[in-house]
C-alpha cells in the first residue's frame, strides 16, 4: 500500500498505441509518480506495441477488455483511441470507479487544461484532454481575453505536420473542432469561437503551431497583454519545455494575435510533432497531480 | 473530349478570394441568375476557402454561408448549386448540415492532394444522406502522378462520384496536365475534373489539355475571377468549346454575358499576372496567398517575390496565412539586424 508519505508510483494502463497512445508511453515511462503497467490495443501489428514490450511493459491487443480484466491491478486509465471508442471506453471504466483520462476530442468528461484549472478538476472521475491545438492554444486565448475583459469574436488555428497526425485523428477532425470550439468557450469570454485545423505535408515536418487571433471593442493594453502571455509562456514550458511564442501579440485595429509553437522532446516522433507532447505532457501532469495529492 | 462535359462556375466562390469575401447577397444573386441563364452545371457559391471558412485567418466574409447560398438558390432552376466544405475548416454539424438546409445540391470536400484519408468522415456522410458528393485535391502540383491516383482512389473508395484535381498555385504546365489527369482517368472508374489557376498564363490552355486528357469537369470563372492570378475564364472556355463543337450545356452567348455581368457587378480588377503572381506560380505556393503577401511585403517593406520563394521552400498550404507575417518579418530582421519593433502591427490580420 502506498502512503502519502512515500506513493508507490501510480499504476496505469494506456488504451490505444497509436502515436499519442506510444508518445504518453513514454512521457509516463519518464515520470517518477507513475507506471504503465498496461499497454492495450486493436492492432497486433501496431508499432507502439513493439516499443512497449522493448521497454518490458505488459501489452495486450485486446484493447479496453484487457484494462477492465485488469482493473483490480489499475489505479487509473489514459484513453488515446478515437472519439467513438473513448466513448464506449468510458461505460466500462465509470463502473471500475477508475479515474479516466481521455485524450481523444469524445468530450464527454470535465474539461482539464492543466495551465489553467489542474486544481480545480483534479477530483474528477473523467477528465478530457480537450485536443491538442485546445491544449496549445486556450491557455494564450484566455490571456487574451481576461486582459480584454470580453471579447466579440475568438479563433484559434492550428498547424499540425502530416506524418504526426494518425488514422484515429484523422476519422476525428469534426469532432476535433467541436471540442476545442467547446473549451474555448468554456475557459474563455467569447461571443463567438472558431477553430480551424490544418494539417501540413512539408517533410521534414513544420513545428506545431497555433495562431490565436481575437476581435473586440474592448481596448486591450497591449504590455499587459504581453506580460499575461510571457507567463502563461513559463507556466507552460515547465510541462512542455519546447512551447514558445514565435509572433508576439499585434495588434491591428480592433484585432490583436499571437503565434506559438511547440516543440516536442522527440520521444516517440521528430522534435516537429509538438502536437503528441502538448497533450501527452497535459495528461501525465494531470494523472501526477492525482498521484501527488497529500504529497510535498 | 468525349461524353457531356459538366462545367462548374466557381465564380461565387473562388471569386470570394478577389475581393476579400466581400461578396454580398445583391451580386451573388444577380451572377447566379446569368450562370442559370448560360446553362452551367454547378454554381459554387461560397467563401474562398469553402464553408465554415470566414475567420481572421483567412478573412471575415461580409454575409453568412447561409445568407450566400440562398441568395443563389433563389435564382437556381437547372443549374445545381454546390459548395466546397474543407474538413478542419468546415463541420458536418455546424457547417455542412445547415448548409443543405439552404438547398445545396452537391459538395466537394476537399483537402490537400496527400491528405485524403481526411475527407473520409465528410464523403462518407454525405453518401450516406444520399447528397452528391465530390473530392478536391488542392494543391496537386505538389504530388506525383502516382500519389494523386492513390489519394484520389480513396476519396473513390469512400464514395465520392468524382475527383477533380486543383491546380490551386497555378503551376501547370500542360504537359503535368496531360500526365495527372490522363492517369487519374485511366485508373479511376469516376469521373475526373480539373480546377486551373493562371499564375503561369495557362488556365485555358490547362483547361483545355484536361478535358483532351478525359477530364469531364472543367472549372471556370467568370473573367477569370479568383484568387491570385485567377481561373479559367468562363467566356474564354465556353468560346474554345463552341470553336471544339463539344458536347456541353453550356451556351457561348450566355457564357459571354455573365462574364459581362460580373465585369459590371463586382469584378474590379480583371485578373492580371504581374509578378508577384507569376512567382507564386513559380514557387508553387497557394492563389489565394498573394494578397496578404503584398500587404505584408508593403508592411515590412520586403520584396514580395523573396516571400514566395521562402514559403515555396516551406511547402506552406492553405489556411497557414499566418506563416506570412512571420517570414516577412524574418526578412526584414535579416536585411536590418536589430530587434523588431515592439507591438507591431500585423497589416494581414
Amino acid at each position: 500500500m502506498r502512503t502519502p508519505e512515500h506513493p508507490a508510483p501510480l499504476r496505469t494502463a494506456v488504451v490505444g498505441t497509436g502515436n499519442i497512445g506510444t508518445d504518453l508511453l513514454l512521457k509516463i515511462e519518464t515520470s517518477p509518480l507513475l507506471t504503465c503497467v498496461l499497454f492495450a490495443g486493436r492492432r497486433a501489428e501496431s508499432p507502439g506495441l513493439e516499443v512497449a514490450r522493448g521497454r518490458g511493459v505488459a501489452t495486450s491487443t485486446d484493447g479496453i477488455e484487457a484494462v477492465v480484466e485488469a482493473g483490480d491491478d489499475i489505479d487509473l486509465v489514459f484513453d488515446a483511441t478515437s472519439a467513438a471508442d473513448a466513448t464506449r471506453h468510458w461505460d466500462l471504466v465509470e463502473p471500475l470507479g477508475l479515474p479516466f483520462i481521455d485524450l481523444t476530442p469524445a468530450n464527454r468528461g470535465t474539461f482539464c487544461v492543466p495551465a489553467l484549472n489542474l486544481e480545480d478538476c483534479v477530483e474528477e472521475q473523467y477528465l478530457s484532454m480537450v485536443t491538442c491545438g485546445g491544449q496549445a492554444a486556450v491557455p494564450m486565448a484566455q490571456c487574451i481575453t481576461r486582459v480584454a475583459g470580453h471579447v466579440d469574436y475568438l479563433e484559434i488555428v492550428s498547424a499540425s505536420a502530416s506524418a504526426s497526425v494518425g488514422p484515429a485523428s484523422r476519422a476525428n477532425l469534426d469532432e476535433y473542432v467541436h471540442t476545442t470550439e467547446q473549451a474555448t468557450s468554456e475557459f474563455c469570454d467569447a461571443t463567438r469561437t472558431k477553430t480551424v485545423l490544418i494539417i501540413n505535408p512539408a517533410d521534414p515536418g513544420i513545428v506545431m503551431r497555433n495562431s490565436i487571433a481575437v476581435s473586440t471593442t474592448e481596448r486591450v493594453d497591449l504590455d499587459a497583454l504581453r506580460d499575461a502571455v510571457t507567463t502563461m509562456e513559463k507556466q507552460i514550458r515547465s510541462y512542455v519545455p519546447g512551447y514558445r511564442v514565435v509572433v508576439p501579440p499585434v495588434a491591428t485595429g480592433d484585432r490583436y494575435m499571437l503565434t506559438v509553437e511547440v516543440e516536442g522532446r522527440g520521444d516517440h516522433f521528430p522534435r516537429y510533432a509538438g502536437n503528441l507532447d502538448i497533450i501527452t505532457c497535459a495528461a501525465v501532469a494531470a494523472a501526477e497531480a492525482r498521484a501527488g495529492r497529500g504529497r510535498s | 473530349m468525349s461524353g457531356t462535359l459538366q462545367i462548374c462556375d466557381t465564380t461565387l466562390r473562388d471569386g470570394n478570394h478577389a475581393v476579400g469575401h466581400q461578396l454580398g447577397a445583391q451580386d451573388i444573386g444577380a451572377y447566379a441568375r446569368a450562370a442559370e441563364a448560360a446553362g452551367v452545371d454547378v454554381v459554387e457559391v461560397g467563401h474562398g476557402n469553402g464553408l465554415g471558412a470566414s475567420s481572421i485567418q483567412v478573412g471575415i466574409a461580409a454575409i453568412s454561408d447561409a445568407e450566400m447560398l440562398r441568395a443563389a438558390k433563389a435564382e437556381l432552376r437547372r443549374s445545381r448549386l454546390g459548395v466546397l466544405s474543407i474538413p478542419g475548416f468546415a463541420s458536418i454539424e455546424r457547417d455542412l448540415k445547415p448548409a443543405l438546409d439552404c438547398g445545396v445540391d452537391e459538395v466537394r470536400v476537399g483537402a490537400h492532394c496527400t491528405e485524403a484519408d481526411v475527407t473520409r468522415q465528410q464523403i462518407t456522410m454525405l453518401r450516406a444522406m444520399g447528397v452528391t458528393v465530390k473530392g478536391m485535391l488542392l494543391m496537386s502540383h505538389m504530388a506525383s502522378a502516382k500519389k494523386l491516383v492513390e489519394q484520389a482512389q480513396l476519396m473513390q473508395d469512400y464514395g465520392a462520384e468524382a475527383v477533380v484535381l486543383m491546380d490551386s498555385a497555378g503551376a501547370y504546365t500542360p504537359r503535368k496536365v496531360r500526365e495527372k489527369v490522363g492517369e487519374l482517368v485511366d485508373k479511376l472508374d469516376i469521373a475526373v475534373g480539373f480546377h486551373a489557376h493562371n499564375n503561369l498564363g495557362l488556365s485555358v490552355v490547362n483547361s483545355m489539355t484536361a478535358m483532351e486528357a478525359g477530364a469531364t469537369i472543367v472549372d471556370v470563372t467568370a473573367r477569370g475571377f479568383g484568387a491570385g492570378a485567377g481561373n479559367a475564364p468562363i467566356e474564354l472556355v465556353a468560346a474554345n468549346l463552341h470553336v471544339e463543337q463539344a458536347e456541353t450545356r453550356i451556351s457561348l452567348f450566355g457564357a459571354l454575358d455573365a462574364a459581362d455581368t460580373a465585369e459590371e457587378r463586382f469584378v474590379k480588377h480583371v485578373p492580371t499576372n504581374d509578378s508577384v503572381t507569376i512567382a507564386s506560380g513559380i514557387a508553387g505556393v497557394f492563389s489565394g496567398f498573394a494578397a496578404p503577401v503584398r500587404r505584408a511585403a508593403r508592411r515590412f517593406a520586403v520584396d514580395p517575390r523573396e516571400i514566395l520563394l521562402e514559403l515555396g521552400e516551406r511547402r506552406v498550404v492553405a489556411g497557414q496565412e499566418d506563416t506570412i507575417i512571420e517570414v516577412a518579418m524574418r526578412l526584414a530582421a535579416e536585411r536590418t539586424p536589430g530587434d523588431l519593433p515592439p507591438h507591431t502591427s500585423a497589416d494581414h490580420i
